[in-house]
């Protein structure tokens, strides 16, 4: 039997909550079937820092600073497929909440309104990302192959995407696994 | 064939539909049990014809069926790629336009704008989001209206005006500006005689108006659209999806 390559597989999550990531590690005894045919590039897994070559990136969260454009363009250049996994990477999802309050009322009310948070001033450290005036989905940003809705995505529907798309199939998700929830 | 019909009847997609004068070809297709996917249409309420979800083709032309009459041997297409298509753009452009974040919705899972884009395959909202500042009023103690979520279907205003009585909801402005007001000096629905057991606090397809401390009472993962087709739940008459 002739070794096969592995797929190479990258993730990362953006303005996300890596919720959809946990549900990745989810499939629980399945990753040892997925690390059979995938081996991981950049992902929180690895701690690697940056995307090499890949067949497969997964996209979380929206894009909300000029460090998500970065990296989802770094991942966009690298990726043969991209996807954009859960309502955060599709809509923008719940931290798109604050598109329509003003940026600086959100920063006044995080960093200097709240009770015992007095002498504090807004961090603008030169090291932080610059925060845009709305959270954008990544498909806003650069061309998005496939999507995989839900807030998550539950193991067993990622795990389906997943085998559909490495096995060569078009991914298809059935009316129990389509959320948007 | 050859034995004269006992009544009139049409065809949509090649099943024969048998309708009663004055029927819309919506009414009929209900009846029969022929799902057309529709959004602003509830048969408790003159058609309204606004959210063209149910635009069907009867014999080569686009028509909305709700507001359609239904008349003999009309051929229509109904569950067709290319309408369901057409009818995913539409629902896609719906999502666009509002601030439609399930994951922080209450009527997540009963929501009937959600549910069509399942029966659609949506995967994504496709267009470019609008993320138009739209306001919530929770003024009123038992009801919030949450315009974030308003599709204009005018299903309140119908339920309002036709069976409460009260004409609380109106709409207003042109175009891209057309918007839900609340028939208030102040504008505020707390302002207007307006109650949670109003048939028009029922009928909104999606969570723009909401009961109030009723939220999770039936959790994420147990609600109508989680296990059920719209096409199956609309087929049944409509009853109320926040309870």
């Amino acid at each position: 039997m002739n070794e096969q390559r592995k797929i190479r597989l990258a993730t990362c999550s953006l303005a996300g909550c890596f919720g959809c990531h946990m549900s990745l590690l989810d499939i629980d005894e399945k990753l040892f079937d997925l690390l059979k045919i995938i081996e991981f590039d950049r992902t929180p897994f690895t701690d690697i820092k940056h995307c090499g070559p890949c067949d497969i990136g997964i996209v979380e969260g929206g894009v909300s600073n000029a460090e998500n454009v970065h990296v989802l363009k770094e991942f966009r250049k690298n990726c043969k497929v991209l996807v954009a996994i859960g309502a955060c990477a599709i809509t923008g999802g719940v931290p798109a909440l604050r598109n329509n309050i003003d940026l600086w009322d959100c920063f006044q009310e995080v960093y200097l309104y709240e009770g015992g948070l007095e002498g504090n001033q807004i961090p603008n450290d030169p090291e932080l990302p610059l925060p845009f005036d709305k959270v954008y989905p990544v498909y806003e940003v650069v061309k998005v192959d496939y999507f995989l809705p839900g807030c998550p995505p539950s193991a067993d529907t990622i795990w389906k995407f997943l085998t559909d798309l490495i096995e060569g199939r078009e991914p298809k998700l059935d009316h129990e696994m389509l959320r948007y929830d | 064939m050859g034995a004269p019909a006992m009544s009139a009847s049409i065809t949509i997609d090649d099943k024969n539909v048998p309708f009663s004068d004055g029927q819309t070809i919506m009414d009929a297709a209900l009846a029969a049990g022929v799902y057309i996917p529709h959004l602003c249409h509830n048969p408790q309420f003159e058609p309204h014809g606004s959210c063209k979800l149910c635009v069907v083709s009867v014999n080569g032309r686009n028509m909305t069926a709700c507001t359609m009459p239904a008349a003999a041997d009309m051929v229509v297409a109904n569950n067709t790629p290319e309408l369901n298509r057409d009818r995913k753009a539409l629902v896609q452009m719906l999502f666009v336009e509002g601030n439609h974040i399930c994951p922080a919705c209450e009527a997540s899972g009963n929501c009937q704008l959600q549910a069509a884009a399942y029966y659609l395959e949506m995967q994504s909202p496709h267009y470019t989001h609008f993320y138009q500042p739209r306001a919530v009023d929770a003024s009123h103690p038992d009801i919030f209206l949450d315009l974030n979520r308003c599709i204009l279907c005018e299903l309140c205003v119908r339920a309002s005006r036709e069976v409460d009585g009260k004409n609380v909801f109106g709409i207003s402005g042109r175009g891209i500006g057309t918007h839900l007001v609340v028939n208030a000096a102040s504008g505020r629905l707390g302002d207007t005689n307006f109650a949670a057991t109003d048939q028009a606090a029922q009928v909104c397809p999606t969570g723009a108006i909401l009961i109030k401390r009723q939220g999770y009472r039936i959790p994420i993962g147990q609600r109508t659209f989680d296990h059920h087709n719209i096409s199956e739940v609309q087929m049944k008459p409509l009853e109320p999806e926040h309870e």
